[in-house]
C-alpha cells in the first residue's frame, strides 16, 4: 500500500519548545492508524502540521505524492483531509444540521444567482444537501437532533456531531484528535463503532488516542511520540510491549 | 520646507499628546482586561471636566489662580474620575460579563449618551462652552523662538509621573502581574486565588483617575469644555492605544503622544480639516507594518 | 444507534421511505418556508399590510415620514447584519457606504441630471471598489482593530466629503431630482415611504436568502469559530470579503434612493453617529438576526420620538433605555436563537403542572 499522507523530518519549534523534532512517518492509504504519546509528545502538534494549521520549523508533509507543507488549512481541507479538535470545535450557535452543512461547503452550489433569488435549481440542491446532512446525522446516531443548537448538545454528542461534519466532505483522510477523551464507555464504544464503519467505507483514518484499549481495538499500525521524537512504529501488540514506549509512558523502572 | 516650520506644530502636539496618552492608557487597560471598547471612557474624562470645572468655580475668587486649588481639585477630580468608572463597571459591565462584546459595546454607547445628556440636563452645566475659571500664567522661557510656560512644563511632568507610576504598577508589582494574568485569562487568575473582581474594579479606577487628571489638565490647557468633547477625545485615544499596541501602558502612551503630534502636524501642514485624514492614514500604515502595534506583542494562537 | 450494513450507502441510494421515518413535512415549497418562519411570518405579513396602509390611516406627514425613517435604518441595518450579524465583523463605519451610495447619486444628479435610476448601479460599483479597497487589507485584523479602521473609514468618507468643493463642501449637495419609476415621478413623502418600503421587503427577502445558502452558513461559521472554518475548506478572507461587499451594496441602494427623497444631502448625516445607530439597531434588535435588525430598527428610530415629550432629556431617556435592555438582554430582543417564548412558556407550563400535582412530582413512591 502506498502511503497516502507522509511527514518527512518534520520539526516544529515554539520559541524553546521543540514540539517536534525529525518525525518522518508514513500514512499508508486505507490505514487505520493511531498516534499515541505521553501528553505534550506533539500529537495534536503533528496534526496541526498535517492539516495546515501550523507552519512546520522544518520538513514536510507530502500527500498522495505532493508537498503540502506550506498549504493553508482550507486547501488542505480541499483536498480532502478533514480533521476533528481535541476540544471539540463545533460551532455552538448553530444547529446540528447547519454544522454538518458547513462540512460540505466545498460541495455546496455557490451560484451568486441563485443564493440571491433563491432559484428552483438551487433550492433542489440545498434540499439535496439537507437530505444528504440527515443521513450523516443518523449515520452517526444524531439523527433526531437536527435541530438542536450545537451548544444545548452533551459533549460526546458533540464529539459525534464534528464526525458527521467531517465525513459530509467525503474526505480521502480522517483525523481524529483523541475522540474517546472525556466520553462514558457506552459512548466509547458507539464511537469506535462510527470509526470502524468509516474506515471500512474507505476513508484512511489517523486517531490521536490515550484510550489503550481503543487502540488496540481498532489500530492497524501505532505510532509512538515521545517529546516531538518518533519513538517506535508497528503492530499494536508489538508497540504495546515494547521498552522504550513503556519507559516514556510510566518512566525508567529503578533497578 | 524646512525643519523649523514643523517644530511649533510639534510641540504643540506634544500637549496634545500628552492628554491623549493619559486617556489612551486607561482606555487600553480596560480594554486589555475586558476586551471591551468602553465608549463611555471619554465621557468619565468629559464628566471629571465638569466636575473640576464646578468645584474651582465656587472656591475661585479673583483672577489670580490659587495652586493649591488647583491641585487639590485635580486630586479631588481625579477620584472623582475613578469612583465614576469603578460605578459603571459594577452597574452595567459586570452584569454582562458573559455578553457578547458587541452588546456590552453597544451598552457603553448608552452609558455614553446618559453621561453626555445629563450634563446637558443639569442646570448650570448644559450644551454650551463653559469658560474655565482659572486662566494658568504665560509665565515661561524661551527656546529657539518658541515660548513655552511653566504651565505646559507641569502638566507635561504630571502626565509622565502619572504614566510612570501605572507602568510601575503594571509591570513591577505583585498587583499589575495579578492586574496581567486577569487579562490573559480569567478563569485560571480565579483559579490561583486572585479576585478577579476587585482588580478588574481596580484597573476601571486608575482608568478613570487618569482621566480625571487629563480632565483638570487639559481644561486648564486649553480654557473652555463642552459637554461633547468627551467622545470625540475617546475616539482618539482608542485610536492611539490600537496604534500603539492595545493592552500595554508603554504603547498606550507612545500611541497617544504620537496621535497628538500627527494631528498636530497635520493640522498645521494641511489644514484642520484635513488632520483627521492624515491622522488615521497614519494609523492605517502602522498597523499594516506592524499589525499588533507599535509596542504590541505578537501572541501565539494554539489550536 | 443505528447499526447498519458495512457498506455505507451513499446518499442517493437511500430511499424516500426512510426519509418519511424522519419527521418533515411534505417537502412543497410554501410549506418549508412556513415551517421555517413559522414565529414570524404572521406577524410580517399583518405588519406588512398594516404598513401599506399606514400613509391612508393616518394623515399626519409626520408620522409618515418616521416611518419612513425607520425603513430607511431598517435597510441600512439589514446591510450591517451581513458584516456583523451574520460574519461576526465589528464595523464602525457603515455610513461611508451609505455616504457613497447618496454623493453619487446626488452628484450624478445634480451635476449630470442622470435619472435616479440610473445612478444606482454606479452608486453601487463605487461602493463595492470601496469595500474592496478598504476591505482587502484590513479584513484580516483582530475584530478590534478592524473596528477602529472601519471606524477611520467612516471618518474619512466624511471629511473627504466636507472639504471637496467637488462635494458641495460643508453645505452638501442640494436639488437631488426625484425618483423616476415607469413614468411615475414620486414626490410626496407618502411616495417615498412606499419606496424604502419596497426597498425594505426587497432587501429582507434576499437577506433571508443568503442566510439559507451556502454563503450565509459560511459568513456564520466564520463568526463562530474562524480557524475551524478554515479545516471546513472556507476560504476565510474572501467571504469576509464578500460580507463588506454584500453591506456596502445594501447601503449605497439605500443612500442612492436616501438622496432622491431628502432632495438635499450635507456631510452630517454621514458621521460616526449614523455609523452608530446601524449599529444600535443590530445589536439591539438581536445579534445576526433579519427580524432582529427590523426590530431594532424600529426601537432605535422610534424611542427618541416617544421620548419627546422629556425635551432635552429624551436622549438621557433614550440612553438608560439603551443600557437597560443591553444589560438584562445582551443578546438582543430578537436574537438568532428565537425569541425564547417557547422555552419560557414551556418552563411556566411545567411550574404550574408541578403546582397543580404535587404529590407524583415530590414523593416518589407514594401514589395515592
Amino acid at each position: 500500500m502506498t502511503a497516502l499522507l507522509a511527514t518527512e523530518s518534520l520539526s516544529l519549534r515554539f520559541g524553546g519548545l521543540d514540539a517536534l523534532s525529525g518525525v518522518t512517518l508514513e500514512i499508508p492509504e486505507l490505514s487505520l492508524f493511531a498516534v499515541i504519546g505521553p501528553n505534550g509528545a506533539g500529537k495534536t502538534s503533528l496534526f496541526n502540521c498535517l492539516t495546515g494549521f501550523y507552519r512546520p520549523s522544518s520538513g514536510s508533509v507530502t500527500f498522495d505524492g505532493h508537498d503540502i507543507t506550506r498549504l493553508p488549512a482550507h486547501q488542505v481541507a480541499a483536498l480532502g483531509i478533514r480533521r476533528t479538535f481535541q476540544n471539540v470545535r463545533v460551532f455552538p450557535r448553530l444547529s446540528a444540521r447547519e454544522n454538518v452543512l458547513i462540512g460540505a461547503h466545498l460541495r455546496a452550489s455557490a451560484s451568486p444567482w441563485g443564493t440571491v433569488f433563491g432559484t428552483p435549481g438551487m433550492r433542489r440542491r440545498e434540499r439535496a444537501l439537507a437530505d444528504e446532512a440527515q443521513h450523516w446525522l443518523d449515520y452517526v446516531g444524531l439523527g433526531d437532533k437536527a435541530n438542536v443548537l450545537a451548544a444545548d448538545l452533551a459533549y460526546g454528542v458533540r464529539k459525534r456531531l464534528e464526525v458527521a461534519r467531517a465525513l459530509i466532505a467525503r474526505p480521502r483522510v480522517l483525523l481524529l484528535d483523541e475522540p474517546a477523551a472525556g466520553v462514558s464507555s457506552v459512548e466509547r464504544d458507539e464511537l469506535a463503532d462510527v470509526i470502524q464503519r468509516t474506515w471500512e467505507s474507505g476513508v484512511t483514518v489517523v486517531i490521536i488516542e490515550h484510550d489503550v484499549e481503543l487502540v488496540m481495538q481498532l489500530a492497524k499500525t501505532v505510532a509512538v511520540l515521545d517529546r516531538g521524537r518518533l519513538l517506535v512504529e508497528g503492530e499494536p501488540e508489538a508497540v504495546r510491549n515494547d521498552e522504550r514506549v513503556i519507559e516514556a509512558y510510566l518512566g525508567r523502572r529503578r533497578r | 520646507m524646512t525643519w523649523s516650520v514643523v517644530v511649533p506644530d510639534i510641540v504643540a502636539g506634544l500637549f496634545l499628546g500628552a492628554f491623549l496618552a493619559l486617556v489612551a492608557v486607561g482606555y487600553s487597560m480596560v480594554y486589555g482586561i475586558l476586551r471591551l471598547i468602553n465608549f463611555a471612557h471619554g465621557d468619565f474624562y468629559m464628566l471629571a471636566a465638569f466636575v473640576s470645572y464646578s468645584l474651582l468655580a465656587v472656591v475661585t475668587v479673583g483672577t489670580k489662580i490659587n495652586w493649591g486649588n488647583v491641585v487639590w481639585v485635580g486630586i479631588v477630580t481625579m477620584i472623582a474620575g475613578g469612583v465614576l468608572a469603578m460605578a459603571v463597571e459594577r452597574l452595567v459591565y459586570r452584569p454582562m460579563r458573559r455578553a457578547a462584546v458587541l452588546s456590552v459595546m453597544i451598552a457603553a454607547l448608552g452609558v455614553s449618551q446618559v453621561l453626555e445628556n445629563g450634563v446637558l440636563n443639569i442646570p448650570g452645566w448644559g450644551s454650551n462652552y463653559l469658560p474655565f475659571p482659572v486662566t494658568p500664567p504665560s509665565t515661561g522661557f524661551n527656546v529657539d523662538g518658541i515660548h513655552y510656560t511653566w504651565t505646559q512644563v507641569v502638566i507635561v511632568v504630571i502626565a509622565v509621573v502619572l504614566i510612570t507610576a501605572v507602568w510601575w504598577i503594571v509591570n513591577r508589582t505583585m498587583l499589575g502581574t495579578a492586574m496581567r494574568a486577569v487579562a490573559q485569562d480569567r478563569a485560571a487568575a480565579t483559579l490561583m486565588g486572585i479576585n478577579t473582581d476587585r482588580i478588574i474594579s481596580l484597573v476601571f479606577f486608575i482608568g478613570g483617575a487618569l482621566a480625571g487628571a487629563a480632565a483638570v489638565t487639559s481644561s486648564l490647557y486649553y480654557g473652555q469644555i463642552n459637554y461633547l468633547e468627551g467622545f470625540s477625545l475617546g475616539l482618539q485615544a482608542f485610536t492611539a492605544a490600537v496604534m500603539g499596541g492595545i493592552g500595554n501602558v508603554a504603547g498606550a502612551a507612545v500611541g497617544g503622544l504620537l496621535l497628538g503630534i500627527l494631528e498636530s502636524v497635520g493640522t498645521g501642514l494641511f489644514g484642520a480639516q484635513w488632520a483627521l485624514l492624515f491622522a488615521f492614514g497614519a494609523l492605517v500604515l502602522t498597523l499594516w507594518l506592524r499589525p499588533t502595534g507599535l509596542l504590541g506583542e505578537r501572541v501565539a494562537q494554539r489550536v | 444507534m443505528p447499526r447498519e450494513s458495512k457498506d455505507l450507502a451513499a446518499p442517493s441510494e437511500i430511499t424516500p421511505t426512510a426519509l418519511s421515518d424522519v419527521e418533515q413535512p411534505p417537502a412543497s415549497g410554501l410549506n418549508v418556508a412556513l415551517s421555517r418562519l413559522h414565529p414570524g411570518l404572521p406577524v410580517a405579513l399583518v405588519a406588512l399590510g398594516l404598513a401599506a396602509f399606514l400613509p391612508a390611516l393616518v394623515q399626519n406627514t409626520y408620522v409618515v415620514s418616521v416611518a419612513m425613517q425607520v425603513e430607511i435604518l431598517m435597510c441600512l441595518a439589514l446591510g450591517l447584519n451581513f458584516v456583523v450579524g451574520l460574519c461576526g465583523m465589528l464595523d464602525l463605519g457603515f455610513a461611508a457606504f451609505f455616504a457613497i451610495g447618496s454623493y453619487t447619486t446626488g452628484l450624478l444628479s445634480v451635476d449630470s441630471h442622470w435619472p435616479i435610476l440610473a445612478t444606482v448601479p454606479v452608486a453601487v460599483v463605487a461602493s463595492l471598489i470601496g469595500a474592496v479597497f478598504i476591505g482587502t487589507p484590513t479584513l484580516r485584523l483582530r475584530s478590534d482593530y478592524l473596528a477602529v479602521i472601519t471606524l477611520g473609514f467612516g471618518e474619512i468618507i466624511q471629511n473627504i466629503v466636507t472639504n471637496l468643493n467637488q462635494t458641495g463642501g460643508p453645505e452638501g449637495i442640494s436639488g437631488i431630482a426625484p425618483l423616476s419609476v415607469a413614468g411615475l415621478t414620486i414626490n410626496s413623502t407618502a411616495g417615498y415611504f412606499y419606496v424604502f418600503l419596497v426597498l425594505t421587503v426587497l432587501f429582507t427577502w434576499v437577506s433571508y436568502r443568503v442566510r439559507r445558502s451556502r454563503l450565509g452558513r459560511a459568513w456564520l461559521a466564520i463568526r463562530e469559530d474562524e480557524d475551524t472554518a478554515h479545516a471546513m475548506g472556507i476560504k476565510v478572507h474572501r467571504f469576509k470579503l464578500y460580507a463588506y461587499m454584500a453591506g456596502s451594496v445594501y447601503g449605497s441602494i439605500t443612500g442612492s434612493l436616501y438622496g432622491a427623497a431628502f432632495i438635499a444631502i450635507a456631510p452630517p448625516s454621514f458621521g460616526f453617529s449614523e455609523s452608530l445607530l446601524v449599529v444600535m439597531a443590530v445589536a439591539m434588535g438581536g445579534i445576526g438576526s433579519i427580524w432582529g435588525a427590523l426590530l431594532g430598527a424600529g426601537v432605535v428610530i422610534a424611542s427618541p420620538e416617544i421620548f419627546r415629550q422629556f425635551a432635552t432629556a429624551r436622549l438621557l431617556v433614550f440612553g438608560f433605555l439603551l443600557v437597560l435592555i443591553m444589560v438584562l438582554r445582551p443578546q438582543g430582543i430578537w436574537p438568532e436563537t428565537g425569541l425564547g417564548l417557547e422555552r419560557r412558556a414551556r418552563s411556566v407550563a411545567r411550574s404550574v403542572r408541578g403546582f397543580a400535582r404535587p404529590s407524583t412530582r415530590r414523593s416518589g413512591g407514594r401514589a395515592q
